[in-house]
């Protein structure tokens, strides 16, 4: 079973390479961009096969240290 | 007195901070690998600049996790000073000991230069030596330490008076224009609630001499000689 996970800032929390991101896609010429924000991508393959058992390993992984709490959220799909 | 300077894979002041440390006390401190889980007797622990496990996932984030951390984490807890020197204050602050999170510089820069900073009490462990400096000259180099916390944790540290440092200019204003990182309030450095754990980005152990560019880190580790001898 894989979990993919997405970790990204909260609300509020200073983006600085995400409004770099956002003016080099407003400088190639890109319309309509309002808010870029950047996050983690993270992909990890498990071998627990029960889908209940590997969400809370996941969980678990998340809070302890995928994201840090004070900044981040995250949330997560397992596909098998 | 006896320090311990832990070393994480590609720290590089460990041995800035050793010098500083063997200067000062005339004692060479031990080097403490981050995978011995077996900590000295210690009565000061350092954890120094560098650019631990590559600075993946989150700077300080995977060694605040690493094996000898149990230890320094139990022994902060049990009253052991701790100082954490700009990666060292970013483990500090992902270990959970010190509030707050050091982001990516305002401007996304790596700033390497010498700033002003304010010394915002005299009376700790690491400050009793400045009575005579109200602004001291030191060196930042750092991509991640713009330093911030919520608005309550923020108001928390400064009615306690947990700042340790501000960024200033030269005269000791701490304004906007001398805030170089974007950090909360111009925080360059902070306490835990003991004042016995301090996080801090700027690198006291690289002005320790003339030669150096000057010695205004010098009162520092004098401080906790003084205090711990």
């Amino acid at each position: 079973m894989k979990a993919r996970i997405h970790v990204t800032l909260k609300q509020g929390v200073l983006d600085p390479q995400g409004k770099a991101i956002s003016h080099t896609l407003e400088a190639l010429g890109f319309e309509g961009v309002e808010k870029v924000r950047q996050g983690n991508f993270i992909e990890i393959e498990l071998t627990e096969t029960d889908e209940q058992r590997a969400g809370e390993q996941v969980e678990q992984m998340c809070q302890k240290l995928l994201a840090n709490m004070v900044i981040e959220n995250y949330d997560f799909k397992l596909v098998s | 007195m006896k320090a311990s300077i832990i070393v994480f894979p590609a720290s590089n002041c460990d041995r800035d901070v050793a010098v500083a440390l063997n200067e000062v006390t005339g004692k060479a401190p031990h080097m403490v690998w981050h995978g011995d889980a077996d900590l000295p007797s210690s009565d000061l622990i350092v954890l120094p600049g560098g650019f631990s496990y590559g600075d993946y996932l989150r700077s300080g984030a995977l060694a605040a996790r690493s094996p000898v951390m149990n230890a320094v984490i139990e022994r902060a807890k049990a009253g052991v000073p701790v100082l954490g020197i700009c990666n060292g204050f970013q483990v500090l602050t992902e270990s959970g000991l010190l509030p707050g999170v050091l982001l990516r510089n305002a401007g996304l820069k790596f700033i390497c230069k010498d700033v002003h900073l304010t010394i915002e009490r005299d009376d700790t462990l690491y400050s009793s030596d400045y009575k005579d400096n109200k602004v001291i000259k030191v060196p930042v180099a750092h991509h991640d330490g713009n330093y911030f916390a919520d608005d309550d944790t923020i108001r928390q540290l400064e009615d306690d008076n947990r700042v340790a440092f501000r960024y200033c200019d030269q005269q000791g204003n701490a304004s906007s224009e001398a805030n170089i990182n974007g950090s909360r309030n111009n925080i360059a450095g902070i306490y835990d609630e003991s004042t016995r754990i301090l996080g801090m980005m700027p690198h006291p152990e690289r002005m320790i001499a003339p030669e150096l560019g000057g010695n205004d880190g010098l009162p520092l580790f004098r401080s906790i000689l003084d205090t711990l001898h």
